[in-house]
């Protein structure tokens, strides 16, 4: 079984009246299906309102699906008893830095998600130290989170999910409200923990640049997913990806407007490397 | 203005008192204020004070920090001066006109002030060796017993060091609201009182959504890190009394009675 | 319209502990009409430039003068500048505070004075600008989606027909479709109405699409200022500073250097694609 396996999954926001009539449905989730094995980075992609971050939030139980099933580690979300082990194992980071850290020295921050799961003092201690080193913020151990930048919040959230030692961590935007040097921070974080932890990554985003790296990507609009492969076979469907209200990375959509203007490069350019070689055998 | 204030403020330096268990300044502190208003005459006044100078020193706390937090309360201690001084009937010192000065008056102004003043820099030394987050972990381990009555001790402290998280973010944000709105040709100085009330509604507006969508930001992402109560959560830092702290206490309950003698004895 | 700046220094002390110098010396000359793009990581002084501009923070030496007057004399009415430059904060929808969009829009004008009809045709102007459909006008701010509080909140700034318009950060946080709505949109204003738009961004490839002129800010100097083929053809001493030139800019550099003889220096898509293509015909 994958690590994740959601199967025509549904959500539902139900506007209601007064008197409690139904007043508009809005499908957030529309007979969703995800599979993302343990170890791969996979990203998530669409435009606001796509229904990428209902999607996220479903992941980690925050919501309760109207339809369909999603099981998460071999246990299914719709039975209570397993809220808390999914919520252990499949971590979440969200888009706001400061809307996530609770205390006011970044190592209890850290320390707060295993305090809640009952771990021995000795053993947080343990763990804070390891997740903040895995992040690379172990010199701020003692520092308060409001001095610190957006980048590096959003690194001591990534800790704070890590120190709950889980198998998966499910990252909602989290370089929206960052800029391009807190950004690299957080991708470079996120990558090193899949490539050196095996840890599965869910990257939601809307940037297409930040989804060069995964394994695999989908693609969301409307509450479905409409598109799913590896980045370069995502990434040479331009016209496609531009009616879903997303855009392509300049270097790639470059690529592509030079082949239609008759240059024979191949499809799905992701790298400058890649056009330059492509480039360079042309010549 | 309001960086004066140093109640509440902590002043991190390396110091016996700064070590102590939270639980055991919070203690100290209610015992030195009840001796406060426990104390009389000459005796009892060099025992208070003797044992603030201690503290104060023990505590490596600059004096001149402790007295700048003073100047908060210099109105209401020059209200109170006045009070005692010409409100308290007795022999008359001075006599301008209607208003006379009895030599009661003067003693027990100058008690009072003492009092106040002793109060201040008392609790303000608690807080100032303190960081919030220990003050609010002894708080709830010292009121512990109050869950029997049904008192959420864990979810009031946790609150209250959320929002030890959040002033400061809260702060940065009504000056980036007044500023936007300035922007916009808002005045928020100007006006009657009238005016300038309904000149805050600009700020606060967006202020209340702000606070709201954080509020609601953050019990997701607790609720994301398992946070579900106070049952069964272990702590990263304990609260553990050690040595220093029995010692503590004794010289506070030795300080206590020292102070409740010298009031029945002279 | 100009605004000169004439060495203006900021200084700024944290705590009494040290002092923060936030603009050092800065000169600068913006003319009419103009579009600039303001660049800088985080912390370079930008947004406190920006500041400056429209009279909410004042400078600690040094003078500011607009259309010839200076700012800081005293009998100056700095109330009047916020109308003439409008600046848009970041994340302006968090702004928004009243109980319908045609109302928040025509907050600005009435604070200038302007009787409550005549606040209300330029609300109804500004919103107009926009794009935002009429059908969303007397709804709650609340309701709106991202891109669309934000398209109200630039409304609110321009129904007081400021001559520059100041954006900070336009969009961050939008999405592709709601970041091209929002830029073309200042952009038409430039077009149609030559107003002086100054953009300040962290995305070199939205700046050198749309801007005439770039200013680099770093550690609180101006760095570079000039068209944006003139400062990203310093792309090195952009990245010096933790910047960097548009993806294809390094493209060129690229292709030269594996002997690719491409021409000119390429700041957006259109240009790479056109110098490349002339290279390959030949």
């Amino acid at each position: 079984m994958n690590f994740i396996e959601a199967r025509k999954l549904v959500h539902e926001y139900i506007r209601r009246d007064e008197e409690g009539n139904v007043e508009s449905i809005l499908t957030a989730l529309d007979q969703v299906d995800l599979d993302v094995k343990q170890g791969e980075f996979v990203a998530v992609l669409g435009h606001n309102g796509s229904g990428k971050s209902t999607l996220a939030k479903h992941l980690n139980v925050l919501l309760a699906a109207s339809g369909g099933t999603l099981w998460v580690d071999g246990k299914n979300a719709e039975d209570e008893d397993n809220i808390w082990a999914i919520r252990q194992n499949a971590g979440m980071v969200f888009q706001n830095p400061d809307n996530q850290i609770i205390a006011s020295v970044v190592e209890e921050d850290v320390a707060f998600g295993p305090e809640n799961i009952g771990v021995p003092t000795a053993q947080i201690w343990k763990r804070v130290e390891r997740s903040l080193k895995s992040v690379g913020m172990i010199q701020y151990r003692e520092h308060s989170p409001n001095k610190l930048s957006g980048g590096q919040k959003q690194r001591i959230a990534i800790a704070g999910v890590m120190a709950m030692e889980p198998k998966c961590i499910v990252l909602d935007e989290p370089t929206a409200m960052l800029d391009p040097n807190g950004r690299r921070e957080v991708l470079d974080a996120v990558e090193q923990l899949n490539k050196e932890k095996g840890i599965t990554i869910i990257l939601i985003t809307h940037y297409m640049e930040e989804v060069v790296r995964a394994d695999r990507v989908y693609v969301m609009d409307n509450g479905k997913v409409v598109m799913q492969g590896d980045p370069r076979s995502i990434f040479s469907q331009v016209d496609t990806l531009k009616s879903y209200r997303l855009d392509v990375p300049q270097i790639t959509l470059l690529a592509y407007e030079l082949r239609k203007a008759g240059l024979n490069i191949p499809e799905g350019i992701l790298t400058r490397q890649e056009l330059v070689e492509a480039l360079c055998q042309l010549y | 203005m309001l960086r004066d204030i140093t109640i509440g403020q902590y002043y991190p330096a390396d110091s016996v008192i700064h070590r102590l268990d939270p639980r055991t300044k919070l203690m100290a502190a209610l015992i030195y204020i009840l001796s406060l208003f426990i104390f009389r005459g000459w005796a009892g006044f060099a025992a208070v004070t003797l044992g603030l100078i201690l503290m104060i020193a023990l505590s490596r706390v600059p004096f001149g920090y402790m007295v700048r937090g003073l100047k908060a309360i210099v109105v209401i201690l020059v209200i109170t001066i006045l009070f005692n001084l010409f409100l308290t009937p007795g022999e008359s010192l001075v006599e301008i006109w209607k208003v006379k000065i009895t030599w009661e008056g003067l003693k027990s102004a100058g008690f009072m002030a003492v009092r106040l003043t002793y109060l201040i820099l008392g609790s303000s030394l608690l807080t100032l060796t303190t960081t919030p987050n220990q003050l609010t972990d002894g708080m709830e381990k010292a009121f512990k017993p109050f869950n029997k009555l049904h008192i959420p001790v864990h979810e009031i402290s946790m609150m209250m060091s959320i929002a030890l998280r959040f002033i400061p973010i809260l702060i940065e944000e009504t000056d980036k609201i007044m500023k936007a709105q300035l922007a916009r040709g808002a005045e928020f100085e100007s006006g009657s009182l009238i005016k300038k009330a309904k000149s805050m509604v600009p700020l606060l507006v967006p202020l209340f959504v702000s606070a709201f969508r954080r509020a609601n930001d953050l019990a997701m992402a607790m609720e994301a890190r398992c946070y579900h109560g106070g049952e069964g959560r272990t702590k990263m830092k304990p609260l553990k009394y050690k040595r220093s702290d029995g010692a503590a206490y004794l010289l506070s309950a030795g300080y206590f009675a020292g102070v409740i003698a010298l009031r029945i004895l002279l | 319209m100009s605004i000169i700046l004439d060495k203006v220094n900021y200084v700024y002390s944290e705590k009494i502990a040290y002092e923060i110098h936030a603009l050092k010396n800065i000169n600068l000359k913006i003319g009419d009409g103009e579009f600039i793009g303001i660049i800088g990581h985080t912390g370079s002084g930008k947004s406190t430039l920006i500041q400056h501009l429209n009279g909410l923070m004042r400078a600690t030496s040094g003078g500011i003068y607009y259309n010839g007057q200076d700012i800081y004399e005293d009998d100056y009415e700095l109330k009047n500048l916020r109308g003439k430059v409008g600046l848009v904060f970041q994340y302006p929808e968090h702004q928004l505070f009243e109980t319908t969009i045609f109302a928040d829009v025509a907050f600005g004008p009435k604070n200038q004075g302007f009787s409550k009809k005549e606040a209300e045709l330029k609300a109804f102007t500004a919103l107009r600008s926009v794009g935002l459909p009429e059908d969303y006008w007397y709804r709650s701010p609340f309701e709106l989606s991202g891109g669309q509080k934000r398209r109200v909140a630039i409304a609110g700034v321009l129904a007081m027909e400021p001559e520059v318009l100041i954006l900070d950060e336009p969009t961050a946080g939008l999405d592709p479709r709601g970041r091209d709505e929002i830029l073309n949109q200042v952009a038409k204003l430039h077009e149609e109405r030559h107003m002086t738009i100054i953009l300040v961004s962290h995305s070199m490839e939205d700046v050198a699409e749309y801007v005439e002129r770039l200013i680099v800010m770093n550690q609180g100097s101006i760095m570079l200022d000039g068209t944006p083929g003139e400062v990203f053809a310093h792309y090195l001493e952009l990245e010096a500073v933790g910047l960097a030139a548009p993806q294809v800019t390094y493209l060129m550099h690229d292709l030269r250097k594996h002997g690719i003889q491409v021409p000119g220096i390429a700041t957006t898509l259109d240009e790479a694609k056109e110098a490349i293509l002339l290279t390959f015909e030949k």
